[in-house]
This record gives C-alpha cells, structure tokens and sequence, in this order.
C-alpha cells in the first residue's frame, strides 16, 4: 500500500467525473475503475468516495437514480449531466496545464536555469 | 440557485431527513456488499468477508454525517440541535441567564422607549396625505412660526411655490350644549384647511374657502373624533345641532377622521372652527392687525417639482414686498421652511436635538450592556474551556463549536430582547396617554409600532452577535492537549485580556451617565430654588374665563375687582393680586416691542427692546413676592382717565433707559405710540423659561391696559391648599356660571418646569440603569476572578497571606479598572454636560457636590459588587481547598 500516492485535496471530484463519463456506474464500481484507470495508484477511503458524490449531484454535475447492479443487488448509479461533462472538460485541460507546468519546473536540472 | 428554491431544498430535506438516511443507509450498505460479494470471490466466507469490507469502508457514521453536509441540508437542523444544547446549558445556570436576560433587557428596552419617541415626534410624519411635500412657514432669523393674518392672506394670495396655504391657532373657548357649559381646546383654522391637508370628512361635510365671507360669516364647527366619541358618545345625530361656543351659535357639520389630530403631534385640538370667527372666541377682531402675529403657523404642500429653496426665494420676495409696503407693522420679513409637526424649528429644534442626545445615550447603555455581556460570555468560554477542548479533540470543527456559542448568544438576546420590549410597549403606551399638563390637551402619541418592534428586535439580534463574538479568539486559539493536560489554570501574569478592556470601557460609560444624570438632577434642584423673581409656594392660582361667562368690555374689570375683593375676605389670604396674562413660568408670554421716548419713527427695527408685558391688579406685587426696589406700585385710580404709568423690572430699566437710575419717573413709548411713565422697579426674574437670558419686562395697571383674561393669585400664610374649597364657594357666590381652574402656583410651573424635568428623569433613569450594569459587571469580574483563583488564594493563605493581602490579590484587578474607567467616564461627563447646559438650568459640572457625589456613587457601587465576591475570597479555608484538588 505504501506506494500509493494519496490525493491532492480537490482531485477525487475529478477522478469521479472521469470514471462516470465512461458510463453510468454506481458507488462501488466508481472506486473499481478509478483503481482500474490509475493503475491502483491511488490510494482512496472508501466511505469518503460518498460525500463527494452528494455534493456533486448536489451541484448538478452527476445525476443518479436507483438501478439493479452486476450482482443482481439494489445500487444507486450514477451518470454526468451535461454540465457535468463541460465541467471534466474544463478541469482537465486546467489538471494538464498544471501537472505538465509542475513536472516542467521540477524537470529542470541545475545548469539549465 | 436561487434564494428561495435553495430554502426550500433545505427545508425539504429537513422535513426528508429519515427518507433520505435510510436511502443513504441503502446506498452505502449496497457499496459494502458489493466489496463483500469480491472479497467472497476471492476466497473468503460471507461473514468474514462483509466484516472485512465494513473495516475497510472506515467511519460509516462520520460519512453520513458528512454526506449530509455535502447535501447542505443540516443547516437548521444543527440551529435546532444548537439550540436545543444551548437552552439546556442555559437551563443548568440559571443565575448567569437571568442576570444575561435582565441586563440584554435593560439595554433593549431603554433603546426601544428611546426609539419609540424618536420615531412618533421626528420620524413619523404628521398623519396626513403626501406629508413629505408640506412645509410649514417660519419667519426671521428667530424661526418664529407665527404670522398676522393679513399678512397670512398675502403670503397665501401671493405665492406661486405652494399648493395652497393653509392656517391655524389655537385658542381656548367655552362649550355650551345645553347642559353645562364646559372649556374646550380648539383650533381656528383657515377655511381651506381640510382641503389643503386633503383631509376627507368621517360624517357630515367640511367647511371650505367658499364658506368664508368676511369676520364672522362661517358659524360651523367640525368635531374630531376624538371628542365627538368621549363628549357626544359616538351620536351620529350631532350634526346638525347648534350649540353656543362663548354664547354664540355656532353649527357642527362635520366629524374629522379618526386618524387626524390636527396638525401638531403633541396637541390636539377638540374641535376645528374657522378663523373669519376668531372675533367670537378672542373678543376683539384681529383680522385687520398686520402687527399682531397670532396666527400660529402657516403651512401648504409644495407644488410638484418646486424645490423648497425655490419656495423660499418665492416667500422672501413678497416679505421684502410687505416690509416696504407696511414699513410700520413688519419687522424682519424673511423666510425659512420647516416640518409642521412641531411647530417648526422654535420647539422642534431643542426637542430634536435632546430626543437625539437621548438616543446617543440609549446606545451607550446598550453597549455598556453588550460590553458586559460579553465578558460574561467570555468568562463562560473560559469556564467550559475543559468541555470545549474535550470536543475539539474528539474532532469537532472549531466553527461548529462557536456556531453553537453563537446560537447561545443569539438565545439570549432574543430572550432578552423580547423582555425589554415588552416592557418598553408598556412604558410607551402609557406615555401616549400621559397629560402632563391638566390644563391643556398635550400628549405625546409614542404609542409603539411596527417600526419600534423591529428595531427592537434587530438591535437584540446585533447585539447578540456582538456580544457573541467576545469569546471567538478564546476559542479559535484553544490548545485541546494544553488544557486538558494541566487543568483550567487562570494565567494570572497576562497584562490586558479583552474582558477586561470591555470592563473598562463599560465602567466609563456608566460613570459618564452617572456624571450626567448627576447634573442634571443637581441642575433642575438647584433651578427649583433660584429666584424666579416671584415666590410660587404657598400661592393659589386661579384660572377665571371671563369671556365665556359672559363678561366682556366695561363689565370685565368691575367682575375682576369683584372676584379680587371677595378672595380678600377669605380667612387665611394676605393677599390677592391678579394678572390679566398668563402669569410667568405657566405657558408663554405676551411681549411687545417699546421705543424710548425720543424715538419718534415706530417701526420694529427702531424700537429699543422686545418687552414682557403684565397688566396686574395695585396688590399683584405683594401676592406674588416680587420685591419692589424703587418707587411704587398703583392704585385703583390709575385707570383710564390717569396718566399711562408703568413699573419695570431691572433689565428694562438698563436697556431702555441705560441705567435704573435713569429709568425712575421717565417716560417711553409703547407702538402705539403712548407715552408712559415709570414709577416703580422691580426685580428680574424668569418669566417664559427657566433657562432664557435676562429678559426686560413691563407691568402695567390692569385698568389702562385691560384684560379679559384673569389670573388671580392668592398668598395664604397656611397650606394654600385650604383655600381652594372657600375660593370656589365665593367665586359661586359670585357668578354660578363662572367657569375656574384652580392650582397651586408650584403646579402651574409644570408646563415651564417640564423641559428639564424630562430630561432629569430621563437621565436619572438612565443614570440607575447605567449604576446597576456597572454593578452586575464588576460583581460578574470579581466573582468570576475570586473562583478562579481559589486554589492560588488558598495557597497564600496557607503560607500566612493576611486578609488584607488576600483581598489585594483577589479584587486588585477589579477596582483598577473600575478607578479608571470611573475617571474616563467622569471626565467625559464633564464634557458631555455642556450640552446639558442648554435644557437644564444651572446644569454645570463645576460643581464639588457632582464630582463628589460621582465618586462617591463609582466607589459604593464598587464596594457593593465586590462585596460578596470579598467575603468569598475571605471564607476560603486553604485546608478543605487543598484536600479538594
């Protein structure tokens, strides 16, 4: 487990919309395929993928209704709205410019400066 | 989202709270299944499985809770779980809610009174259609409201800024309905009055413009409805009926709305009858006086779009046109505007500007309050600092903890706040119905409304949070490990905390409306026994209406000497004078101008002095106790027939005359151009109010200056009360029908007295109210201080600490700060009590007995809330103490 990286405050909203834009999913799967699409990278609470979730719906970005799952259980499954998908959009192409300025700046070595 | 939809999301959720947990339940026990279902296929049993999955799903109860959060729905759900919290600690501390409750009530209550006159005489207009658009007409650099009523008619007639002018006076007069005949406050007013004021009839009709046809053509009277309800009980089948108003006919054709009262907030009249017939009521026909300004004031809506600057340049050009024009009659004919409702800037002014200085003075007390609620609340932090680190280390958000502080504060001032503003309705609606004055129709109509309530009511909410806010650093910059670890230890080293700086400043603000009331109570006693320039104890005073019995012309002065030779023979008078104007100190005076003898151009910018003028009985002097320095008194023969003669006090004398010297046996001249001689001087005194400059009056022989009005002043050696009972049996004897108003001449200087009276009670008021805070504060400090240093107090004791010492270090803290906020406060009583100088006479700070007095008061209020928190820090026994902890 310790090679997890533990995530930067705000970044499990995102993870969240991109694992729901692949196709409606509920709680549980949400978790399996951030898991499958970070390469088990990440390291999330389990029960701290909910607050996120309500506060998302909340905002309109995800819209959820109650379906019966793979395992034949009750689940509530959860898709993007379509400000929801303008939102991904937006914050992944503000997470690139981000990540590839940081990794730009630590990149540098000494006598390049 | 929008406001309203984001309330009703929030309270929808409130209201699903128990649908939504168990949907919430459902989801999260279906995400655990689910990883239970996986690790079940990795090889584990189900029972191990789900227990392994519950494990790593982590605080199933804080999710939810947070979920919640996420959702926004528990904000009224933590309001009424704090609440619930808070009204259970309050319950558990009932001494520190009720002394929260009382204090919050007392700073609310004193605002809200406060407010409540501030807001039926200054905010609220007079009740009448578009009141922002009427003005009334005040004249000369002296803002006297009053006119003549030709120059009334030209000012209406002549301008082009207003809608239409209106007028009216006030004036007393006889009512006879067939029964007894009894004495009613009117107003004369113009016959476009109503449809000025766009005033519509309850019944009947109103009398209009079209009524008037010279002196005396329009005989109607409207009633208010006030009168008509007390008077004619409500008997729809008045109008129409002729009654006598000072035994002429006159026909009521109207009932006034029940909403108006006339167009002055503190007097309203019984009924209205129109100006052209002041010659029925007044007895002499003033309607051709351009000099004589009875008129008490002339008002009207300003056209549209015409600025109030405007209507004055309007109103000032036809005043230079009259000052040409009567150079004889008019005096200083300029303009200026002002509200109606208080009889423009001459009484609205000082009664502005104390109702203002009050209102400064209410909020002191509500911030002396807030001040000592605050650090009563920051005590109550410090007190629950174990209960408050205990949570923050189970992992309570800080803001979650001060929110429930806050709901506390709020609690309270709410409490507090309805506590003092039910007992402000209760003060107010007795003050709107309080008369002050028996003889006139004035009241206040303070009684509260919507406004009064909501201010109340906001001023406790802000004033919770500011007192609320007392303890947040306190507790933003708790250490949970530090307390719980050594115990609430009070740091006694740290120099200045905040509850001591609010100590302070509430101590400061206390003594300065200590110092004040102080003041203004020395002012007003000291002012009871200056020299009035007549002696009122042990003086009747009666009040006979002449006129309306039926007296007039040359039958007048035979009754009056009638009336003063039959209270003559009453057992017990020494002596019986009588004036035939309102005696000094009752309710206004009459005031003409004089010119010295050489002056042989009368207009008013030559005359020499503004003077008082009394026409009294030969015996007046003695009656009243006004001391004769020179010359003489008159006699009875000094009538028509006799050369004009006069007695004048001191200041005539020097300002007419140059000296008093000059002044015995020369001559002046009246407006009419009557020489007069003096030959008597008396001393000065107070004649309108207690606080106006040296004023020059004139007395002259009642016989040569007639009156048909008369105050009769009767001086007994005993109780003049005695005398009350045989001076109404010998007026009877006299004339049956002869309507009087008897009093001591003490009471009758209510209406004089009255100005400063109101302001030292009200301060005296606040003054008590300012001493008891200052006592909870200092008592809630010392006490507070005294416990938390038992166990330091203890020690010194054990280790032969005397009780002197002991005290030192207990209850030093407290009486530093209340010395200085004591001299703060003192010091800016001193400066505040100028101010005081212009409505209480003699009102002065210089005065060893209010310093004393002030430090005295500051030094026993101290003794006496420290008192128990002394006997306290004295009763530890260090024994028991140490055994204790």
């Amino acid at each position: 487990m310790n090679d997890q990286a533990q995530l930067l405050p705000g970044t499990l909203d995102l993870l969240i919309l991109r694992a729901v834009s692949l196709g409606p999913l509920h709680g549980y799967g949400i978790l399996l395929r951030i898991g499958q699409i970070s390469g088990n990278a990440l390291l999330i609470e389990q029960g701290a993928l909910y607050p996120g979730l309500f506060r998302l719906v909340r905002q309109g970005l995800l819209k959820a209704r109650w379906g019966a799952s793979e395992n034949n259980r009750r689940a509530k499954f959860y898709e993007l709205t379509a400000a929801g998908r303008r939102r991904l959009r937006e914050e992944t192409d503000s997470w690139n410019r981000l990540a590839a300025a940081i990794a730009s700046a630590l990149s540098q070595r000494p006598e390049e400066v | 989202m929008k406001l309203v939809d984001l309330l009703r999301l929030r309270i929808a959720t409130l209201f699903q709270r128990s649908r939504m947990s168990a949907e919430m339940e459902e989801e999260l026990r279906s995400h655990i299944q689910h990883r239970a279902d996986d690790l079940e296929r990795s090889g584990l049993d189900r029972a191990e499985a789900e227990r392994r999955a519950r494990i790593e799903f982590g605080g199933h109860e804080k999710f939810k809770e947070e979920c919640y959060e996420a959702l926004g729905g528990n904000f009224i759900e933590i309001l009424i779980q704090d609440a619930r919290f808070s009204l259970r600690l309050l319950r558990k501390s009932p001494g520190f809610t009720a002394v929260a409750v009382v204090t919050l009530a007392l700073g609310i209550g004193a605002s809200a009174v406060v407010f409540g006159v501030l807001n039926a005489l200054i905010l609220r207009p007079l009740n009448v259609p578009q009141a922002q658009s009427l003005y009334g007409i005040q004249r000369g650099s002296d803002k006297d409201p009053s006119q003549s009523y030709p120059d009334y008619l030209d000012l209406r007639d002549r301008n082009r800024s207003f809608d239409g002018l209106a007028s009216f006076n006030v004036n007393q007069v006889g009512l006879d309905t067939g029964e007894n005949p009894t004495r009613a406050w009117v107003y004369e007013v113009s016959g476009n009055y109503f449809d000025v004021l766009d005033i519509q009839p309850y019944l009947g009709r109103f009398f209009h413009a079209s009524d008037e046809h010279g002196a005396d053509s329009a005989p109607y009277i409207v009633l208010s409805y006030a009168y008509w309800h007390s008077h004619f009980q409500d008997d729809r089948g008045v109008l129409g009926r002729t009654v006598q108003l000072d035994k002429h006919p006159f026909t009521i054709i109207g009932i006034a709305p029940p909403g108006f009262r006339g167009t002055l907030l503190i007097f309203s009249p019984a009924f209205f009858v129109p100006m052209v017939n002041q010659e029925q009521m007044d007895g002499e026909n003033l309607l051709n006086a351009r000099g004589d300004r009875w008129v008490m004031m002339v008002m009207g809506h300003l056209k549209a779009g015409v600025t109030p600057a405007q209507a004055i340049a309007d109103l000032n050009s036809i005043g230079s046109y009259l000052e040409k024009t009567y150079p004889k009659d008019e005096g200083q004919m300029s303009f200026t505007l002002a509200r109606p409702g208080l009889l423009g800037d001459q009484v609205g002014g000082p009664v502005r500007e104390f109702v203002t200085g009050l209102t400064l003075l209410a909020g002191l007390i509500l911030l002396a309050a807030c001040a000592n609620l605050g650090s009563l609340f920051a005590a109550r932090a410090a007190d629950r600092s174990r209960e408050v680190a205990l949570r923050l280390a189970l992992g309570a958000g800080r803001i979650r903890i001060l929110r429930q502080l806050f709901t506390e504060a709020i609690l309270i001032s709410l409490m507090g706040g309805a506590v003092g503003l039910w007992g402000s309705v209760v003060l107010l609606r007795w003050l709107s119905v309080w008369n002050p004055f028996p003889q006139f129709p004035a009241n206040a109509p303070v009684s509260p409304d919507a406004n009064v309530y909501g201010v109340a009511m906001l001023l406790a909410l802000a004033s919770g949070f500011l007192f609320g806010a007392a303890p947040v650093r306190q507790i933003l910059h708790a250490n949970p490990y530090g307390v719980i670890k050594s115990g609430s230890l009070a740091r006694a080293g740290r120099r200045i905390t905040t509850r001591d700086l609010l100590l302070g400043v509430q101590v400061a603000i206390c003594a300065l409306l200590v110092t004040s009331s102080m003041v203004a109570v020395r002012g007003l006693v000291r002012s009871l026994h200056s020299n009035f320039g007549f002696e009122p104890r042990n003086a009747m005073l009666i009040n006979t209406d002449l006129p309306i019995a039926g007296y007039r012309g040359d039958a007048v002065p035979g009754m009056q000497r009638r009336m003063i030779d039959a209270m003559e023979t009453i057992p017990g008078a020494r002596s019986v004078g009588l004036v035939g104007q309102y005696p000094p100190l009752y309710a206004g005076w009459n005031n003409e101008m004089v010119f010295t003898d050489k002056t042989t151009d009368l207009r008013p910018s030559n005359a020499a002095a503004d003077a008082g003028l009394y026409s009294i009985s030969p015996d007046y002097f003695r009656a009243a106790g006004t001391a004769l320095l020179s010359g003489r008194t008159f006699t009875w023969h000094e009538d028509k027939n006799a050369p004009r003669v006069a007695v004048i006090n001191q200041v005539f004398a020097r300002k007419v005359f140059g000296s008093i010297k000059n002044a015995m046996g020369g001559y002046y001249k009246m407006r009419d151009g009557t020489r007069v001689q003096v030959v008597g001087i008396v001393e000065d005194g107070k004649y309108n109010t207690l606080t106006e400059d040296p004023t020059p009056v004139m007395f002259l022989p009642i016989l040569q200056s007639p009156s048909s009005e008369s105050y009769m002043v009767v001086r007994s050696d005993r109780d003049p009360q005695q005398l009350a009972a045989a001076i109404r049996s010998k007026l009877r004897d006299l004339d049956a029908g002869l309507p009087c108003f008897i009093q001591t001449w003490n009471e009758a200087m209510n209406g004089a007295l009255f100005a400063p009276r109101v302001a030292t009670v009200s301060l005296g008021v606040l003054g008590v109210m300012g001493a008891m805070l200052s006592i909870t504060g200092i008592f809630g400090l010392a006490a507070y201080s005294v416990s938390k240093r038992r166990r330091e107090l203890g020690i010194r004791m054990a280790l032969g600490a005397q009780r002197k010492e002991v005290l030192q270090a207990a209850l030093g803290r407290p009486y530093k700060l209340l010395a200085l906020g004591s001299t703060a406060g003192l010091l800016l009583g001193i400066l505040a009590s100028r101010v005081l100088a212009f409505i209480v006479y003699q009102a002065t700070p210089r005065d060893p007995l209010v310093l004393a007095g002030v430090v005295l008061a500051m030094l026993l209020l101290g003794l006496l809330a420290t008192w128990i928190p002394a006997q306290r820090a004295l009763s530890i026994d260090p024994v028991t103490l140490l055994r204790e902890e």
